[in-house]
């Protein structure tokens, strides 16, 4: 456990942060693309998961336990991620972008509730939670009063590495600048030539890719996946997406990190605080500044 | 139903004589007890979703922890009646008992206890729109699930226990009737007008001398009194209460509910309160006597979690093909108010 | 005659950008007053500065005597101002009769519980609104239509809607945002006689927004022509449109119709 303020808390904060901020890039790109507020992407991060797992068993047969099966299964994780993402925008999404937002959120809601059932219902899959394999052997280090594993190094530097690629994409190239243009107005893009549907189908893709590779990392981090494990870690994530900032990327980022750090403190105080934090931190962010800390007033036009 | 609608009277008497019936039908064992409760819990939720209709289809809020009012209800009506005055379970034929009445009481301040919540939820959230209302709601629901979860007094995960079965068809049938006809006479009455100006047009209808502010909370806190009532006369029928029946997922079945009767349509969300329960419990049935069959080596069981699949594509659907469902905005006739033609 | 409406120095800005500057004027009781000016000269903002919907930055309005600045935009109504909106804010899906009826809702005296139970004097209100919007129905030309669906109704008679509706708010001052958008000549000529038999016969002073030259000219006995939140002339109608400074904001930005 450790006191309240220790290395150790804040590594674990660290590590449970890297996580959520990989979910919550998906939710404020998405956000910031469409205006929706995709309930789903929890989901997205436990397919993820269950998809890392079977890339296991597949690729164990021929591969020990080392880096190489880890990278592997991650990129199964991101593809399978990034294409339930992209065939949800593709049968739900798009066909509803005209119509008033709220049909919107309402499928985002029915394809969650879809997937988590359908997950749990389906005979190979099943409600019960599973046990993740060990697809690394673990090493523990000891720096300073922390205990740090060789899992906290990969969360960090997965999350990191796409972070700061998503990052340079979305800044340096021109795949980032048209994503920049159609979120900032969608038929200007258009009229520039930019084909807007397509812009919005990649922004699905990284998103669920990221929230696939999230997936990974919470399977070899906390080793236990369930259909029902992307629900809560999808709301925190999407918190502190608001905390940040909703369609603001670094705003997630930023917001992600002190979710994870908030959350592993209130949990050494009270476990009671621990789970509830989150909605605290959500009420106080509609209540004071809807629009997160990176974020921008935008003003309606009356 | 020109001829019922000629004559309150003659439809008043008309419910009153199929009430009397299944009551007596019951009572001689005709209509078996799964039955009745089966009719009995589509009843509460036809309160449960004419209630969240009332918010989300008449005012234009959106409020996805509805169940979590509910949760209040049953909460505070379940402790009162079995932890502090430890009611003994009903005598078969006492109609207007002690207890009964107590319990009656016990419904009602479990319904104001959840009006105050739906107050306080109601506040905050009147600065938020669309998106950002929908998920402070589903905060709430969310916090409301996990306070009681962790109240050890209340029975915490285990859930509230071993409460008196007071809600009977009778019980249940009464209150059901009064919620709709009262809330009939507020949609159809010109604070009913200034609940539906605020769902049309929010701007307009400030511009027109309504204090949308407290429409907004009116819709909340008379939404949250019915879902209250609804809770405790469901805990009362099932026996218990626990924070899962109340979390975010019921919030959203009840949203299907809802969706598939007309947003807007009282109407609408008997019929589709009706239906989709006795449509749940059939499908569960016929889940479960699915056999389980052999596939290559592993036994499989076609398991009940079908049922919310089928449900999660059926809300799809409705999103994508028909968001009006079965009625629109519209009322059966038998609802509306007459004019008087001059 | 006193002002009913007086503005002093009113200022407002959007973040850096000026949209109305130090803007005085006032508009006398049962006048016909209208205010003009280019695309984006700030008309809308002034309406929406009046009404409460934005809190001028600077500046006093008062109404009837009584400083309205700070007040939520339903007090002000309340207090008797209207208004009717350039984009039509009707209540689509319900009735033309039930989008005024709901305009008279803030007079009514049956409280929540009296509504509830239906008591006869809850009834007998329920009449008189009645009453009421349909005399409103018929003097807009909308009695045919009083039941039927507001969406469904065709453009001219939308725009009467919101003109029955304002009224029935029983107000002291309306507010008429680009009545005569999207009208065909004949349908303008209407307005016009519209406009006159509203001041006459309702007793309100009527202060009209617009950029239809003709409208205002004919109907309006007074005007002030804005332009980047500023006043650039006002008076008499006959004499303002002849003022060269007028003219070039006008011709110079390409904007009325005549």
């Amino acid at each position: 456990m450790g006191s309240l303020f220790s290395l150790q808390q804040f590594v674990n904060g660290l590590q449970l942060g890297s996580i959520y901020a990989l979910i919550a890039l998906g939710y404020t790109m998405v956000y910031g693309i469409v205006r929706l507020i995709n309930f789903a992407h929890g989901d997205f991060y436990m397919i993820g998961a269950y998809a890392a797992y079977a890339a296991f068993f597949l690729f164990n047969a021929y591969i020990a336990p080392g880096n190489v099966l880890v990278f592997l299964v991650l990129i199964v994780a991101m593809v399978v991620g990034a294409a339930v993402a992209m065939l949800s925008n593709r049968l739900a999404y798009r066909p509803l972008r005209y119509k008033p937002r709220l049909s919107s959120l309402v499928t985002a809601i029915g394809i969650s509730m879809f997937l988590e059932y359908f997950f749990s219902a389906f005979p190979l899959i099943g409600p019960s939670p599973r046990g993740f394999p060990e697809v690394l052997p673990k090493v523990m280090w000891t720096i300073g009063s922390a205990q740090v594993s060789n899992y906290v190094v990969i969360d960090l530097v997965v999350a990191a590495a796409l972070m700061i690629g998503l990052t340079l994409l979305i800044q340096k190239s021109a795949l980032g600048r048209a994503m920049r243009a159609v979120a900032q107005d969608k038929d200007a893009a258009k009229l520039m030539g930019i084909n807007v549907e397509g812009i919005i189908s990649f922004t699905f893709l990284i998103g669920g890719a990221f929230a696939g590779a999230a997936g990974l990392l919470a399977g070899l981090t906390y080793p236990r996946i369930m259909p029902y494990m992307g629900i809560l870690p999808g709301l925190k994530a999407f918190i502190a997406a608001v905390l940040g900032g909703i369609g603001n990327v670094p705003g997630a980022m930023l917001g992600a990190y002190i979710m994870g750090i908030a959350e592993t403190t209130a949990n050494a105080y009270n476990s009671l605080l621990g789970e509830g934090i989150a909605f605290v931190i959500l009420i106080l962010v509609l209540l004071v500044r809807p629009t997160g800390i990176l974020g921008e007033k935008t003003a309606d036009k009356i | 139903m020109h001829l019922l609608k000629k004559f309150p009277l003659l439809a008043a008497a008309l419910c009153f004589y199929i009430v009397v019936t299944i009551l007596s039908l019951d009572q001689v064992d005709i209509l078996n007890g799964y039955f009745m409760v089966i009719i009995e819990r589509s009843l509460i939720f036809v309160i449960l979703a004419a209630s969240l209709n009332l918010i989300n289809g008449i005012t234009g809020q959106f409020s996805l922890g509805h169940m979590g009012f509910a949760a209040v209800g049953a909460y505070v009506s379940g402790t009162i009646t079995t932890l502090l005055l430890k009611l003994p379970p009903p005598a078969p034929d006492a109609i207007f008992s002690g207890p009964m009445l107590v319990f009656l009481v016990a419904i009602v301040v479990g319904g104001l206890c959840a009006a105050g919540v739906g107050f306080l939820i109601g506040f905050p959230s009147l600065r938020l729109k669309g998106d950002y209302l929908a998920i402070m709601t589903l905060g709430f629901g969310e916090i409301i699930r996990t306070i009681l979860n962790n109240i050890d007094y209340v029975g915490g995960p285990r859930g509230l226990l071993g409460i008196p079965k007071f809600s009977n068809f009778g019980v249940i049938t009464l209150f059901t009737f009064l919620i709709i006809v009262l809330l009939r006479n507020l949609v159809q009455s010109s604070h009913g007008r200034a609940l539906l100006s605020v769902r049309e047009n929010e701007l307009a209808s400030e511009l027109c001398g309504v204090d949308t502010t407290k429409y907004k909370v009116l819709g909340f806190v008379i939404g949250a009194f019915c879902a209250g009532i609804a809770g405790g006369l469901l805990a009362h029928l099932l026996q218990l209460a626990h924070p899962t029946q109340y979390g975010f997922l019921p919030s959203t079945l009840l949203l299907i509910m809802v969706y598939a009767g007309g947003m807007g349509s009282l109407t609408g969300s008997i019929l589709a309160a009706f239906s989709l329960t006795f449509l749940t419990e059939g499908l569960r049935v016929a889940f479960d006597n699915i056999p389980s069959f052999n596939l290559g080596g592993t036994m499989v069981r076609v398991g009940t979690e079908w049922v919310m699949v089928i449900y999660a594509v059926l809300l799809i659907l409705i999103m994508l093909f028909r968001t009006e469902g079965i009625m629109g905005m519209r009322e059966a006739k038998l609802l509306i108010i007459g004019e008087k033609k001059k | 005659m006193s002002a009913l409406l007086s503005i002093q120095g009113m200022s407002h800005y959007f973040g850096g950008l000026k949209a109305v500057s130090n803007f005085s004027f006032d508009v006398p009781e049962g006048v016909i007053y209208g205010l003009i000016g280019p695309n984006g000269s700030g008309k809308t903002t002034i309406f929406n500065l009046i009404t409460g919907i934005y809190t001028p930055t600077e500046g006093r309005i008062i109404f009837n005597g009584q400083d309205i600045i700070g007040k939520k935009p339903f007090r002000i109504v309340q207090c008797g101002v209207a208004r009717t909106f350039q984009n039509l804010r009707i209540f689509g899906n319900l009735s033309v009769i039930d989008n005024i009826r709901i305009a008279r809702h803030y007079k009514v005296k049956s409280g929540l519980f009296a509504s509830l139970l239906r008591v006869p004097s809850f009834r007998r209100e329920e009449e008189e609104i009645r009453e009421e919007a349909m005399q409103l129905t018929r003097l807009m030309l909308l009695e045919e239509r009083a039941n039927d669906d507001a969406k469904n109704l065709p453009y001219g008679a939308l725009r009467r809607l919101e003109i029955a509706r304002a009224l029935a708010t029983k107000p002291k001052l309306v507010l008429l945002d680009e009545p005569a958008a999207g009208m065909n000549p004949k349908e303008t000529d209407e307005l016009m006689g519209l406009i006159r038999r509203v001041r006459d016969e309702f007793k309100v002073t009527v202060f009209l927004i617009e950029h239809h030259m003709k409208l205002v000219m004919n109907v309006c006995e007074r005007v002030k022509v804005i332009d980047f939140g500023e006043t650039i002339a006002e008076g008499d109608p006959r004499v303002v449109g002849k003022d060269p400074k007028v003219l070039e904001a006008y011709l110079g930005r390409g904007g009325a119709e005549c």
